[in-house]
């Protein structure tokens, strides 16, 4: 940088800083309305993609998890026939890695009888070591007790099956499939456990027993019906289904968002919104923005045709402003997100929307809202906010660098 | 050598209906380290003809030379670097940068063209102690009287030595000890440092102390008087 650019910097710096604080009310008024829409801005975003978040977690958390392995056919006939071999050599090794959870599960349509009533279920044979890592339903027991062990000969139904069936903890119920050769499979069992959900329907749909007592009853060896696997996050799950994909390349290998396509487009949704959110607080805020930018533009006509006068650049005026909005925004963004950070840090234990939490649990989110603060969401606030607020001073900046010197001059 | 060489200048504009000519085919030459003041009565075309030759306004036909150059043809960008490097200007109503101290107004200029900012530092310094304002270097402008404010506005015209000087009525705001004292400091200046002075006055004090009075009416000089 050469001695005149640097010195024009630096003119231009102390000109735009000075000038900030002429109007000193004017400036901080304008500040806390920078700070206040970059506050909702950020604070609205990190409670929505809490929300999602908790959303998606409790879905995966619902017997999806992150990569699901399964056998090509299983989608469209999710029977015992299109069943897979449990994991095993560079597979397993693959899934043993640390960063890595794995379950396998037995998971076939049944149909399950009480002395009163019968049916129909999806039976899901579990590890319920793993399980309890990987799902919600293990510890959502209200009565009893979770399986214990793959042989587990007990039987963990929902709450509202048990009421559909007439029945209750304690008690046989008798579970029929079909075996591969088409043969009845059934057992009794005694339900040893009731969970309940946050979804009326899941208490309703599955039922579970021992991985290996599913194994026998169906007369299946050791295979499985899928293999689920989770990993540290569930925004990057790509690289492990292309891992799998790649050792496992006869499977049907899907990533979450494609087995709840419903949930994955949610967070396409969530994207768009985070963007028009950001947008449309700054269309209110622009408005503030531009009429404090012209004042100050319009209170120093007669300085402006001056530094004109004197010899200094009309695009060196030009920076002059839109450096002097730089500096509000910026000032304005640091105490907007001092603001949201302040604000969320205490609401580390989530939010109580009890009130609001039947409607939310139709959604499948929970009672409690955890803001998420993601600092992409920050950043993309914050360069949204400097760009647009940029843009909007470019008119305010170009009308002052086009003063006419001599009629600014004579401006009272 | 012309300091400024004005041929032929027309300058028109427009107050509704009527067409009134600022300057009417006006020429005049300035040599360098020349002391001029420029009389008339308003209207008679001083201001037009101070920022036509200042590059502040452009003439409808004529052309301007200063300082070897032709100003008339120039673009803003140009216009601007020659204002920047050449003229120093002194107006009637002070006009100092409120937001800058006396120091920081002095230095502008400087900054502007690029001067390193000790050597900036210390012409501002050496000026203002010049123009009898030492010791008030970082009083705001706000802080200064109206005759320390346009000693602080004429040590911003001449801190970068300009081959000209354009003073419009720099006086007129002024009480008569005030003014006598800035045009002693003008003298002096144009004395020391041989840079030409053109102020356009209505007042016959500051005229006696010019060496050369033009007088103008209607656009043009009706008189140019030497000592």
């Amino acid at each position: 940088m050469t001695v005149r650019a640097n010195n024009n910097a630096r003119v231009l710096f102390t000109l735009a800083w000075r000038y900030l604080w002429r109007n000193y009310r004017r400036t901080i008024i304008m500040l806390l309305a920078i700070a206040v829409a970059v506050w909702a801005m950020i604070f609205m975003i990190a409670l929505m993609r809490g929300m999602v978040d908790d959303m998606v977690h409790g879905s995966i958390r619902s017997f999806i998890g992150h990569v699901q392995i399964h056998h090509p056919d299983y989608r469209d006939d999710p029977s015992v026939v299109n069943r897979i071999a449990a994991p095993g050599g560079e597979l397993l090794e693959y899934l043993e890695s640390p960063s890595l959870d794995w379950t396998a599960r037995v998971r076939v349509p049944a149909v399950v009888s009480s002395s009163r009533e019968s049916m129909g279920v999806t039976l899901m044979g579990v590890m319920p070591e793993r399980e309890t890592r990987m799902s919600d339903i293990p510890g959502q027991i209200s009565a009893g007790r979770f399986i214990e062990s793959p042989d587990d000969s007990g039987i963990v139904v929902g709450e509202k099956l048990a009421r559909r069936l007439e029945t209750d903890l304690g008690k046989r119920i008798v579970l029929m499939s079909q075996d591969p050769d088409n043969n009845i499979a059934e057992r009794g069992f005694r339900i040893v456990g009731i969970f309940s959900a946050e979804l009326a329907a899941m208490e309703e749909q599955y039922v579970f027993v021992g991985l290996e007592t599913a194994q026998q009853l169906l007369n299946i060896g050791d295979s499985v019906s899928e293999i689920e696997i989770q990993g540290p996050d569930y925004r990057n799950v790509d690289a492990i289904f292309r891992s799998v994909q790649e050792l496992t390349p006869t499977r049907d290998v899907r990533p979450w968002y494609d087995i709840d396509a419903y949930l994955g487009s949610m967070l396409s949704v969530m994207d768009g919104f985070v963007l028009v959110w950001i947008v449309v607080i700054f269309m209110a805020l622009s408005f503030g923005l531009v009429n404090t930018l012209v004042m100050a533009v319009f209170e120093r006509v007669r300085e402006i045709g001056l530094m004109l006068a004197l010899g200094m650049r009309p695009s060196a005026i030009l920076f002059q402003v839109l450096l002097e909005t730089l500096l509000l925004l910026v000032i304005g963004l640091a105490i907007g997100n001092a603001l949201v950070i302040a604000t969320i840090i205490p609401l580390a234990d989530g939010i109580d929307i009890s009130a609001v939490a039947e409607g939310m649990a139709m959604m499948g989110a929970a009672s409690t809202l955890y803001p998420a603060l993601y600092w992409q969401d920050m950043l993309l606030a914050n360069i949204i906010v400097i760009v647009l607020g940029l843009l909007a001073a470019v008119l305010p900046a170009l009308r002052a660098s086009r003063y006419d010197p001599v009629r600014a001059l004579t401006k009272t | 050598m012309s300091t400024v060489l004005c041929e032929n200048l027309c300058r028109t504009f427009h107050q509704g209906d009527a067409v009134i000519k600022a300057l009417d085919h006006l020429s005049v030459s300035i040599s360098q380290g020349e002391f001029i003041t420029l009389s008339g009565p308003s209207g008679s075309g001083k201001t037009t003809l101070l920022n036509a030759i200042g590059g502040l306004d452009r003439p409808d036909s004529g052309s301007i030379t200063v300082a070897d150059q032709r100003i008339d043809q120039m673009s803003k960008a140009q216009l601007s670097d020659m204002r920047l490097n050449n003229i120093g200007f002194v107006f009637q109503a002070y006009n100092l940068i409120p937001v800058l101290s006396a120091r920081e107004n002095v230095e502008f200029v400087m900054q502007v063209q690029g001067v390193p900012a000790a050597e900036r530092r210390q012409n501002a310094m050496e000026i203002l102690e010049e123009v009898g304002l030492s010791g008030m270097e970082d009083r705001r402008p706000g802080q200064l009287s109206g005759g320390q404010q346009q000693r602080v506005a004429v040590a911003r015209a001449i801190v970068s030595k300009p081959a000209l000087v354009l003073a419009d009525e720099p006086t007129a705001n002024l009480d008569s000890v005030t003014m006598s004292h800035l045009m002693e400091l003008f003298v002096e200046l144009n004395e020391k440092h041989r840079i030409t002075f053109l102020i356009a006055t209505h007042d016959q004090r500051v005229m006696a102390y010019a060496k050369r009075r033009i007088h103008m009416q209607d656009g043009k000089i009706v008189s140019d008087e030497r000592q």
